[in-house]
């Protein structure tokens, strides 16, 4: 096998560390409604469908290393990112809770835990599209160069 | 190191990780659980809740149920199987937990049907019906009213009840309780303030055999 795509450059590892975050992120929101129990409201369904492809798709770009991945990632992302910051948003406050489209069910404006006192689930999930969206584009950045 | 082995561990330290943080997570659940259960009963039990089996058995198993949530009807005949299974050394304790809109009014018809001593023969043809008035988790309480009379309540006395404030503190109390308990889905139990290790009808066998062994 060819020596030099053995091992790791620096543009593997940034791919790579990428999809540790989103496995971690999949991992976690699956901690959260699997072994916790907290049922997942529908914005929350929205983010996990953008989320949850990831791992794999990154996987497959990471074997071997393609640079086509963060076309089709980024999307998602991207997409994922939008849902997190309005949710954050909504949990927050700062958009006035008639606006949430939960009306039955879990209610997405109330938070169910919070990390020290200010890390929402919402704000996990918006922390986890961001530095996937930064690393993605970090990425396709040293890739075109 | 290759890339195929940093990627491996990677993804076996996530999956350790997560299976870790699982298991510290049901030891301190228990440990919670445990802690309360030394009290004086509460929250699992209140004097209020409705139950079945001798007073004296040292086996109780607490049960949250929503008379809409279709797994509960499913497991309300193999509980009492189970209490006769073990005769004599087991107690059935009912508490609410009215997750579904609208089941709480199914809960105030079941207070005020124990009000007139028809609570177990109300609670049976609520399940039995369960498929009537609560299709696709969508429970519709005006449709329970045409089977209540088979039960031979005072229908009337049933409406005029609904709203006693002492079955509001019940209903109230509670849902206040399954709070403090973190249960989020029905039906929840506990065998002597011990929640199953994974949910199933026979963990559930299997815990209440342990605690009977256990006691007696």
């Amino acid at each position: 096998m060819d020596q030099a795509s053995d091992h790791p450059d620096p543009n593997w590892t940034i791919l790579f560390v990428c999809w540790l975050l989103v496995t971690a992120a999949t991992l976690g929101s699956l901690f959260f409604s699997e072994v916790m129990g907290l049922p997942p409201c529908s914005l929350c369904w929205y983010q996990r469908i953008f989320m949850f492809p990831l791992p794999i798709l990154l996987l497959m770009g990471l074997f071997p290393l393609d640079a086509k991945v963060v076309r089709y990632a980024l999307p998602l992302a991207l997409a994922g990112w939008a849902i997190a910051a309005y949710h954050t948003l909504l949990q927050l406050g700062v958009i006035p809770e008639t606006a949430a489209p939960c009306s039955q069910g879990v209610s997405c404006s109330s938070a169910y835990l919070e990390l020290f006192g200010f890390v929402s689930i919402p704000v996990l999930s918006l922390l986890a599209f961001s530095s996937a969206v930064g690393l993605l584009i970090l990425l396709s950045r040293r890739l075109a160069r | 190191m290759k890339k195929q082995h940093i990627a491996f561990l990677g993804a076996a330290g996530l999956m350790l990780a997560f299976v870790i943080a699982g298991l510290l997570y049901k030891g301190q659940r228990a440990e919670e659980l445990g802690s309360m259960a030394q009290s004086s009963g509460a929250p699992f039990l209140r004097e209020h809740a409705p139950s079945m089996g001798p007073a004296d058995a040292k086996v109780i198993i607490v049960e949250f149920f929503d008379p809409a949530c279709e797994t509960c009807r499913v497991f309300a005949p193999k509980v009492k199987s189970l209490l006769s299974q073990h005769a004599g050394k087991v107690r059935l304790v009912l508490r609410y937990a009215p997750l579904h809109q609208g089941s709480d009014t199914m809960v105030k018809i079941l207070e005020a049907a124990r009000m007139q001593g028809k609570y177990w023969k109300t609670l049976q043809v609520m399940f039995d019906t369960q498929p009537e008035w609560a299709s696709h988790h969508r429970p519709q309480p005006d449709k329970i009213w045409a089977f209540l009379p088979s039960t031979g309540l005072d229908v009337e006395a049933v409406r005029r009840d609904l709203n006693d404030p002492r079955i509001l503190e019940i209903v109230r109390q509670d849902i206040a309780d399954a709070k403090t308990l973190g249960v989020r889905k029905t039906p929840e139990f506990f065998v002597n303030g011990k929640p199953l290790p994974s949910f199933g009808l026979t963990q559930l066998q299997e815990l209440v055999a342990a605690e009977v062994k256990a006691n007696y």
